[in-house]
């Protein structure tokens, strides 16, 4: 829009003052006709470089295959890049609302990022759809809302299971960040209402060149089960070396180590590993009694057409998602108020607490006023390394 | 802990310790020659890892684009100095060639040979000969024309040539890490210690490059030269050394130093486009162990780091890195009361 005066200025090069003029006026009057026509604005901030790229390019993909419209209404989608640093989610969410007046805004999809994004969104009073678990101290999350399972639900899925399967001790070694921290937390207090024992805690980061210390350590210990905390192809590494040390019991991973890379890098090491899961990844393996088989399948069906057979991922998972909420909310929104007004950004996160049961490709999703994640306890899948490929339990 | 758990512990740190000592031996290196703390090093660490984890894919790797974009930038850079200095056209048109005889040659073998898959030692080569000239090349486009500035100005130059290369890794490896097959999957027990064939490999590869480094500064000419060049720049010029034939020699040796050691270690570890930077930072932390000049204090260096963090991993792995990056703060100290207090030079 803002190309056409030069446009014109280098085609008619006799144009006068006033005739300049008058272009400038219509230029103005398109662009205030522009700002006042209703489009849905979505501002997307995700980490596209950095260390948790692996998680935001595949949402961006997903973005990519998202309809014009929502509702009925024309869908400005806005995708910034935040390169894994908690600076730059602040300063594109400060961008969005200031400049770009959005009516929601998603990401980041890690977890240090997502945080502070939060209090933006708050100040400025709109939606904020987390896609990483971000943890926030109570009412500090009035406007965000979470996209991924907490890691409280997932731990509770691979408690259930660990029980029975006669699991007494275990031993942790996870990432020494804030998914490691969380999921220790959420894991120690479920473990023990169960009676099971964490026998040893240790840490490792993603880019450590060996784990062996801390194998060593918690082999020697020798639990009945041990329980990788890693994400992608980094939870690999640790697993390798539990076995390298000898060790013969149970091993479980997360839902962040759901992904291919782990057999991929693993190889025979991580054979019969348990892995907890949301169910988008294992779609067609779901037993039809489960909420989100179709949704899930419809998902990795349009996701592997567009991207190639097995690109299917948990967090492109979570971008297909926040488009299914969105087009549940919105309309209910849209009788309130206008997008890109105040009204219509409360009413969108009252008509987000208020939707009910929501089944998404994640799992079924229960937002209320006073639970933001909401993903039930029936959405955890236990699935089980076998002869490089995922198996239900 | 029994004397098992410390063995096993002590031969893990030993074997990062090996590489940590390649690292730290080509940190010393470029800083002796060139004035240059050489954060990048790291990166061609995963260049030589993520090279060949791409070959062993039968893909071209994305660094081999980067040498053809080096080179051409290089050779038009050789052009443009040729106009100004009004060589012949024939001369201008041998020094363009020269820097873009190798790449060319090295990218045209690995298009042909990636979908070849050959076998992994015959890769590993090629992976040295993709990454080695990425060197000389760094150099010759971000530090010659600034040779004689301060060491802050080009320490802030290699902070931007790192984030240039890692940011361009992760464009050509993408962000999901790789583990290479092993070199030798061989076990030996010692006791109560298995000995894998990778780690023998590690030590075997370090110390035979560490005696071929000092035979090669003790015995050759380019050698001595750049020996020369790093305890006198301006006298090393006026007995007719190249300064800057020298800094792409040492560039040279340290992007092959990090390739080797992206090789080595890339069997053992899964390797990210950005593992690099802090296996490159241990490295640095034992050449200030060194002082940034003795190579034997420094590979001892890189041996103490090696066994502080396999040890510091044991019994506090959440504050592993914390004991690794301390160890710099007693050593800086020890070397200030060596020395006594310096002015600021810069």
């Amino acid at each position: 829009m803002q190309l056409t005066p030069f446009h014109q200025e280098q085609t008619e090069t006799t144009l006068d003052l006033k005739s300049r003029l008058s272009l400038l006026a219509l230029l103005a009057a398109t662009l205030f006709a522009g700002s006042a026509r209703a489009d849905l604005t979505v501002g997307v901030s995700l980490p596209l470089t950095g260390p948790a790229s692996g998680l935001g390019l595949p949402m961006q993909n997903q973005f990519k295959l998202w309809p014009t419209t929502v509702a009925g209404q024309k869908l400005n989608l806005i995708i910034l890049d935040d390169a894994t640093d908690p600076t730059n989610g602040v300063k594109n969410a400060k961008r969005f609302v200031t400049e770009d007046k959005v009516d929601v805004i998603i990401g980041s999809a890690a977890t240090p990022v997502a945080i502070p994004m939060a209090d933006v969104a708050a100040e400025s009073g709109t939606v904020q759809l987390a896609a990483s678990p971000a943890p926030l101290p109570p009412g500090k999350d009035t406007w965000t809302f979470r996209l991924p399972q907490s890691n409280g639900v997932m731990a509770t899925g691979m408690i259930t299971h660990m029980v029975r399967n006669g699991v007494k001790s275990v031993g942790f070694l996870g990432y020494s960040d804030a998914y490691g921290e969380s999921w220790l937390k959420e894991f120690t207090a479920l473990a023990e209402k169960q009676n099971i024992k964490i026998v040893g805690v240790e840490r490792f980061a993603r880019s450590d060149t060996s784990v062996t210390a801390q194998a060593l350590k918690l082999a020697s210990a020798n639990p009945d089960a041990m329980l990788v905390v890693a994400s992608g192809s980094g939870a690999a590494m640790p697993e390798k070396a539990l076995v390298e040390r000898g060790y013969k019991g149970k091993i479980y991973q997360t839902h962040a180590a759901a992904t291919r890379d782990l057999m991929r890098i693993g190889g025979k090491d991580v054979e019969s590993t348990f892995v907890v899961s949301g169910p988008a990844v294992i779609a067609e393996q779901l037993p039809d009694s489960h909420p989100s088989k179709a949704v899930a399948v419809d998902f990795v069906t349009k996701y592997e057409k567009a991207y190639g057979a097995g690109s299917r991922n948990q967090f492109a998972g979570h971008a297909y998602d926040a488009l299914l909420v969105l087009q549940k909310a919105v309309p209910v929104a849209l009788q309130r108020g206008q997008p890109g007004t105040k009204e219509f950004r409360a009413a969108l996160r009252e008509a987000f607490e208020n939707m009910g049961l929501l089944v998404v490709s994640h799992g079924v999703l229960h937002w209320t006023k006073d639970d933001h994640w909401g993903f039930t306890n029936k959405t955890p899948v236990m699935l089980k390394v076998v002869n490089a490929d995922w198996k239900i339990e | 802990m029994d004397f098992s758990i410390a063995s096993i512990l002590a031969l893990d740190g030993a074997t990062n310790g090996a590489v940590y000592a390649l690292l730290a031996l080509a940190t010393v290196l470029v800083f002796a020659i060139t004035r240059v703390i050489f954060i990048p090093q790291g990166e061609f660490v995963a260049f030589g890892a993520l090279t060949l984890a791409m070959l062993q894919l039968g893909k071209l790797p994305g660094t081999v684009w980067l040498l053809l974009a080096l080179a051409g930038l290089a050779a038009v850079l050789e052009l443009l100095q040729g106009l100004r200095t009004h060589r012949s056209p024939t001369a201008m048109a041998r020094r363009a060639l020269l820097t873009l005889a190798w790449p060319a040659a090295v990218s045209v073998v690995t298009a042909w040979a990636a979908p070849r898959q050959w076998p992994l030692a015959a890769q590993s080569v090629l992976t040295l000969a993709i990454v080695t000239p990425l060197g000389p090349l760094v150099y010759r486009l971000a530090y010659e024309k600034l040779a004689d500035a301060t060491v802050l100005v080009l320490l802030i130059v290699s902070v931007g040539v790192h984030f240039a290369l890692t940011g361009l890794g992760l464009v050509f490896f993408g962000a999901e890490g790789f583990r290479n097959p092993s070199f030798w999957d061989e076990r030996f027990a010692l006791g109560p210690v298995s000995l894998s064939g990778q780690a023998l490999i590690i030590f075997i590869a370090s110390i035979a490059l560490m005696i071929g480094l000092a035979l090669f500064f003790g015995r050759t000419l380019q050698g001595k030269a750049l020996r020369a060049t790093a305890v006198n720049r301006l006298g090393a010029r006026l007995m007719g050394i190249s300064t800057s034939g020298a800094g792409r020699l040492s560039f040279g040796l340290a992007a092959f130093i990090g390739a080797l050691s992206g090789l080595l270690i890339g069997p053992t570890t899964t390797m990210f486009y950005d593992s690099g930077f802090l296996i490159g930072l241990k490295g640095f932390v034992a050449a200030v162990f060194g002082a940034l000049s003795s190579y034997p204090a420094a590979a001892l260096g890189a041996i103490i780091v090696g066994l502080l963090e396999s040890f510091g991993s044991f019994w506090a792995s959440a504050f592993k890195e914390v004991i690794v990056f301390t160890f710099i703060l007693p050593v800086l100290l020890w070397r200030s009361f060596q020395h006594g207090v310096h002015e600021d030079e810069e």
